[in-house]
């Protein structure tokens, strides 16, 4: 069966999703990263979704499940690169993907999963420099 | 009525062709990227009920035409088993499978017109309309 | 309709198109619209001689009534364009509709002279004129409406888009100062465009001020909170700036929940809190 590449780059796992995705896709990516982030002890994982046209419930459902599980793995997730279109969207369908960071592109990402405490805004404002 | 045309939906992959023609009609009809968009996610989340729990059914894709406004109609058909409490199935969050219980509730947020009708043991329809 | 026998209109038109053309001229040369001096005699001349070419063509396939039939598309195609032209001249629709509507006393004269012994078909050849002019007539006021509409709103977005601009504050740093009152489909055309404009610049903080706005209802305040998850997930934090003690109170009134969104009083607050996120500080310059 056909199958999402993913990268390795150091400590940190690199997903590009280039192709409209049926669910069994999705799956088994869900899968295969898990697997690959206890194989590799990965500290983190960016999902570039730029070439995404849509993302309905079940993609949704499926990245913040990868966010989940990773997190419980003692990784961070970071998914990059949401269009505009696609994110009016999903705000209109109801899904938040709270638990879910995001960061404009895969360099923003890298930089997130590389900051200490990068987790969200109002952390940023207590911890960062003055 | 100005065209149609009927896509069957079967299998998850067939999910995938629904998106493909979803989009071609949206985009032959001049709608905008963002107005696309929640057009091919509704039929996306329309498609995906119908291949998981309606046992598969068919997707008919209609250009109408009210007054000087165009508007493209999908209407999903299953002769699955149907739903007993509809208003429990278009609550956000309600969900006898695993997942988010958000298709239903939120193709009606991302459209202009939803319509629903289901008979236990007959089959769910469900008919979509967005206008430009 | 289709008509059997060649109708006396066709005939009139192929045998006697100069004479019906000349008193057609005299009638359009004393309407209001000719008056106005802004078409020339001879521009007149060939649209005239043009129409009753399309007409006389259209009406050898025997369709007197449905003009949306393709054998009228060239005549219809005719007269948008040229409607179009006028409503760039500032002619009214009224005006415009007269080029049609003025041919039907001299093609009645000419009727009433073919047929001066048979009152019956004499009627039935009027009454077909009369409908296939009155909808030619009806579809150049058509056109000029949806011209109309088309310009309009044409002018109400570029309008929108002047009102609103987004501005680099700084790298990575942008702005939306918001002004007068915003309705829900005004909101909802900033909110895609300041959408498109995180993707192109890829800033990481937007400031949305709203000091410049008076008043906020629901529908307004949810497309403010939509923006921000939208952006949100798009991985761009946003701050919303110069919330008005009475829109702070509609909100709360409203039940709108802005807890997750971070707020400050003013432009400068939310800047500063923008800079520090970037790790960046102003000092003065000693
Ligand atoms: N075509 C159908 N035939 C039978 N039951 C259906 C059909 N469509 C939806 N349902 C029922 O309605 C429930 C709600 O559907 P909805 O699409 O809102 O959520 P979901 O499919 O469970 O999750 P999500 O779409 O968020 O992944 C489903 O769990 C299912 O029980
Ligand atoms: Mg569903």
């Amino acid at each position: 069966m056909e199958r999402i590449p993913i990268l390795q780059m150091g400590q940190f796992l690199l997903v590009t999703i280039q192709v409209d995705m049926h669910d069994r896709l999705a799956l088994a990516l869900q899968d295969d990263l898990t697997n690959r982030i206890v194989k590799t002890q990965a500290q983190g994982v960016l999902i570039d979704i730029s070439a995404l046209e849509i993302v309905d419930s079940f993609i949704g459902r499926i990245l913040g499940n990868i966010a989940t599980m990773s997190r419980i793995l003692d990784a961070d997730t970071v998914v990059v690169g949401m269009q505009p279109a696609v994110a009016i969207t999903l705000v209109e369908l109801g899904l938040s993907l709270t638990g879910v960071r995001t960061a404009i592109n895969v360099e923003q990402g890298m930089a997130l999963l590389r900051s200490p405490f990068g987790a969200s805004p109002e952390e940023r404002d207590t911890h960062a420099q003055t | 009525m100005l065209k149609h045309e009927v896509v069957e939906a079967r299998s998850s992959a067939d999910v995938l062709v629904v998106r493909q023609q979803a989009r071609a009609w949206a985009v032959e009809m001049g709608f905008s990227l963002v107005e696309q968009t929640k057009i091919v996610t509704a039929a996306s989340e329309l498609a995906r009920n119908m291949v998981d729990y309606g046992l598969g059914g068919t997707v008919e894709l209609e250009a109408i035409e009210n007054g000087s406004r165009k508007g493209l109609r999908l209407t999903f058909t299953d002769q699955g088993p149907g739903i007993s409490d509809l208003d429990l199935a278009m609550t956000d969050g309600y969900t006898t499978g695993n997942g988010l219980g958000l298709g239903l509730s939120g193709t009606k947020r991302l459209m202009h017109e939803f319509e629903i009708t289901s008979q236990v043991g007959q089959g769910t329809r469900v008919m979509i309309t967005r206008w430009r | 309709m289709v008509l059997k026998s060649k109708s006396v209109v066709a005939k009139i038109l192929e045998q006697d198109e100069t004479t019906l053309q000349t008193d057609w001229l005299k009638a359009l040369e004393n309407s209001d619209m000719y008056r106005k001096g802004v078409i020339r005699p001879a521009e007149l001349r060939d649209q005239c001689s043009e129409f009753l070419r399309l007409l006389r063509n259209a009406m050898q396939q025997g369709n007197l009534t449905e003009i949306q039939a393709p054998e009228w598309a060239n005549t219809r195609q005719f007269l948008a364009d040229m409607t179009r032209v006028r409503a760039q001249q500032g002619f009214s629709p009224q005006e415009t509709t007269t080029f049609v509507f003025s041919l039907k006393k001299p093609l009645f004269d000419r009727l009433w002279q073919e047929l001066p012994k048979d009152p019956q078909q004499l009627a039935e050849e009027v009454w077909n004129a009369t409908t296939l002019l009155d909808q030619l007539g009806l579809w150049t006021i058509e056109v000029f409406q949806k011209n109309r509409e088309e310009i309009i709103l044409r002018q109400q977005q570029d309008l929108l888009e002047l009102s609103t601009p987004v501005v680099k504050l700084w790298d990575s740093i942008l702005a939306l100062p918001m002004i007068g009152t915003l309705d829900s489909s005004r909101t909802q055309v900033v909110m895609e465009s300041l959408l498109q404009q995180i993707l192109e610049t890829e800033s990481q903080v937007v400031i949305i001020d709203i000091t410049g706005v008076p008043t906020v209802d629901t529908l307004v305040a949810q497309h403010l909170l939509k923006t921000v998850a939208a952006a949100r997930l798009m991985g761009t934090d946003c701050i919303i700036s110069g919330i008005r003690p009475q829109i702070a109170q509609t909100i709360v009134h409203l039940g709108v929940d802005l807890s997750e969104v971070t707020t400050k009083a003013s432009l400068a607050d939310a800047f500063a809190i923008a800079l520090k996120r970037q790790g960046l500080k102003i000092v003065a310059a000693s």
